[in-house]
């Protein structure tokens, strides 16, 4: 039914020598809402801006609609961009900023008018007409950008992480408020983000990048469910992950035991990453457990607990509603649908353990991607 | 805090009390007395009027050298803001250059140039060309504030177009325009501030100047600042030059108020300067 719009093939990018993006492969369909995701540095904002046009790839073809547009130049595209801190003309008011496209156009005042007051309509500016755009607060002129893009009504809309400059509680009206534009109007969204909830709420599919490579395409839940190597078992949520053996079809080893797991088609005795996500772990009395650890941290989150027990040396992070004090000696049980085995990478051993663990994590974590790209 | 702070301007307000204020006050009284009896009269202003031809050749000079200065200047100052930042610190320094060298000399350099038995008639009659009439006239007084005041108009603009975002350019290619019209919709437009300050800089003292066109002009292409001058050294009627000095300056003042309405209504920071 979905039809494919822009397929990107073989897509290289060097600046100075280094290579930021590595042979990215990939097709958009139309009307779909596509996410790239991934940590500052990861090739995200380049791989938009090659479809934007503000970039010509090293090598490799990005076509449009089947055909090569290497080098169309930005401005005979039939794509409009929301940039990262909204890049609005200081020079105009609000009105002038969104008619820019139309006017460009020649469309006449009278057909100007009528679209812009549509677009002031759906995003919610009705009476901001004659303000200077430098007089709106950070969510306000994120809704002009949007608007200004908009209104010429393109068939793809590139958003660069549109969201970033706002607060939380506005960042999740955004969400939805995007999420509904774009299915009324039926328009292809590529949206480039480092935040994973923020790509797992919005999404049709996410491509998660590091490295300038794509790590995983796939529909949000196959993302966070069957996740494909320890980065993108990391980057997506939060993950437990250890060593194991995949001893045969539905089995694995790991810790000295056995456990029934729903994977397959791993060659024999194949050493595998084994992720448990940390709210998938049921925490019972230690003689009833398939392992045993002693509880060594626990931060109240609001919905949850973070607890941090450790087994054997290695330190897992347990999501649960149920308060463990620091010293307990607890049991945990795993059902064979809550280990997800991959095969080893790159990645193997860099993620999945918590022995560093500490509370401010997130900040610290947060503080990082801040620092941002370009 | 702030009552404290307010101190540290002090040495800056009495120097321009000194210095400012009370001169001001000084070509006010002078303007506005008798020459030889020292009352109350509205004739050194009033005569003004026949000198009004000289005010109107230094205005339309100075105006015409404005313009010669923007329509170098912009283009150079365009391209040094899109340079790499070393090529651009080099060129910076190129340009402010002439500006170490005293006024008098770049002045009198050009005199060496342009003379009719000067450096440039000479290499021409040598070549068995016949001399050109490159001095002494509207031309090469014009030609002389260009070249002194070109670096006013330059490094403004300069300044105004290399902050501006290069995410805006972006986004004007990206809603459509192909680069002139980036330029006439973008660029320009917040080059605005860049060119009133650069006008400004260097249309006010080109109108005021005196040696340049002593040197470089002839009898007939005097200025009103030669008259005011000759006012103080040569003729000894100090009312009658502040009286001049104060018609000019409200010139001044009408010109540079004209100017900055027209940016006044659209960019409060219209009045960015160096």
């Amino acid at each position: 039914m979905s039809q494919e719009l822009i397929r990107l093939t073989n897509l290289v990018m060097e600046f100075d020598g280094e290579r930021i993006l590595d042979s990215i492969n990939l097709y958009i369909n139309d009307k779909e809402f596509l996410t790239l995701l991934g940590p500052s540095g990861c090739g995200k904002t380049t791989t938009l801006r090659v479809i934007g046009g503000f970039l010509t790839p090293t090598s490799g073809d990005v076509l449009f609609d089947g055909k090569r547009i290497n080098d169309v130049p930005a401005y005979q595209r039939k794509i409009n961009t929301v940039f990262q801190r909204y890049a609005l003309f200081p020079h105009l008011d609000v009105y002038d900023n969104i008619a820019f496209g139309l006017r460009i156009a020649k469309l006449s005042e009278a057909e100007i008018d009528e679209r812009v007051t549509e677009m002031l309509e759906i995003v919610s500016l009705k009476g901001f007409e004659n303000r200077k755009v430098t007089s709106l607060s950070g969510g306000q002129q994120q809704r002009v950008a949007i608007a200004r893009a908009l209104v010429n009504r393109p068939k793809v809309l590139l958003l660069d992480e549109p969201l970033g400059a706002l607060d939380l509680r506005l960042r999740k009206d955004m969400q939805n408020e995007l999420k509904r534009i774009q299915q009324a109007m039926g328009i292809t969204f590529i949206y480039v983000t480092h935040d994973q909830e923020e790509a797992l709420t919005m999404s049709d599919t996410i491509v998660v990048m590091d490295k300038g490579k794509i790590q995983q395409i796939g529909k949000p839940e196959d993302i966070y469910n069957e996740p494909k190597n320890a980065f993108v078992a990391d980057f997506i949520g939060e993950s437990n992950i250890l060593d194991g053996v995949m001893l045969e079809d539905y089995k694995v080893k790991f810790f000295g035991r056995v456990f029934s797991c729903v994977d397959k088609g791993f060659a024999p005795n194949e050493p595998v990453d084994v992720v448990i996500r940390p709210e998938d772990i049921d925490i019972v009395s230690a003689d009833e457990g398939h392992l045993c650890g002693t509880v060594t941290s626990v931060t109240f989150k609001g919905v949850h607990y973070d607890t941090i027990v450790d087994f054997k040396g290695f330190k897992w992070l347990i999501q649960t509603t149920d308060f463990c004090p620091e010293g307990s000696h607890i049991g945990i049980r795993l059902n064979p649908e809550d280990i997800h085995i991959m095969h080893k990478s790159e990645y193997s051993g860099m993620f999945g353990d918590y022995s560093s663990y500490s509370a401010e994590y997130d900040e610290i974590a947060d503080a990082e991607v801040t620092e941002d790209e370009e | 805090m702030k009552n404290k702070s307010k101190w540290l301007s002090g040495p800056y307000v009495l120097w321009m009390v000194l210095f400012t204020l009370i001169p001001l006050g000084v070509v006010l009284y002078y303007a506005l007395t008798d020459s030889v009896t020292g009352e109350f009269t509205l004739s050194n202003l009033a005569n003004f009027a026949n000198y009004w031809p000289i005010f109107l050749r230094s205005i339309w000079l100075s105006i015409f050298a404005t313009l010669i200065c923007l329509l170098i200047g912009y283009p150079v100052a365009y391209y040094i803001a899109h340079c790499k930042p070393a090529l651009q610190r080099l060129l910076q320094m190129l340009i402010m250059l002439p500006m170490c060298i005293s006024f008098l000399l770049r002045t009198l350099a050009w005199v060496a140039l342009l003379e009719d038995t000067g450096i440039i008639n000479n290499f021409l009659t040598s070549i068995g060309l016949s001399a050109l009439p490159l001095i002494r006239n509207n031309g090469a007084v014009i030609l002389g504030m260009v070249y002194n005041y070109l670096p006013y108009m330059i490094l403004p603009l300069y300044t105004v177009i290399m902050k501006i975002d290069h995410r805006l350019v972006e986004a004007a290619q990206d809603l459509g325009c192909n680069s002139r019209q980036v330029f006439a919709k973008v660029t320009l437009p917040l080059s605005v501030p860049g060119i009133v300050s650069g006008i400004t800089m260097v249309f006010v003292p080109a109108v005021s100047t005196f040696y340049i066109s002593q040197k470089l002009g002839s009898p007939g292409t005097i200025l009103i600042g030669d008259v005011i001058e000759s006012q103080f050294k040569a003729a000894y009627n100090p009312n009658l030059g502040a009286a001049l000095s104060l018609v000019l300056m409200v010139l001044i003042f009408v010109c540079v108020g004209i100017m900055n309405h027209f940016t006044d209504s659209d960019d409060e920071e219209s009045m960015v300067t160096l």
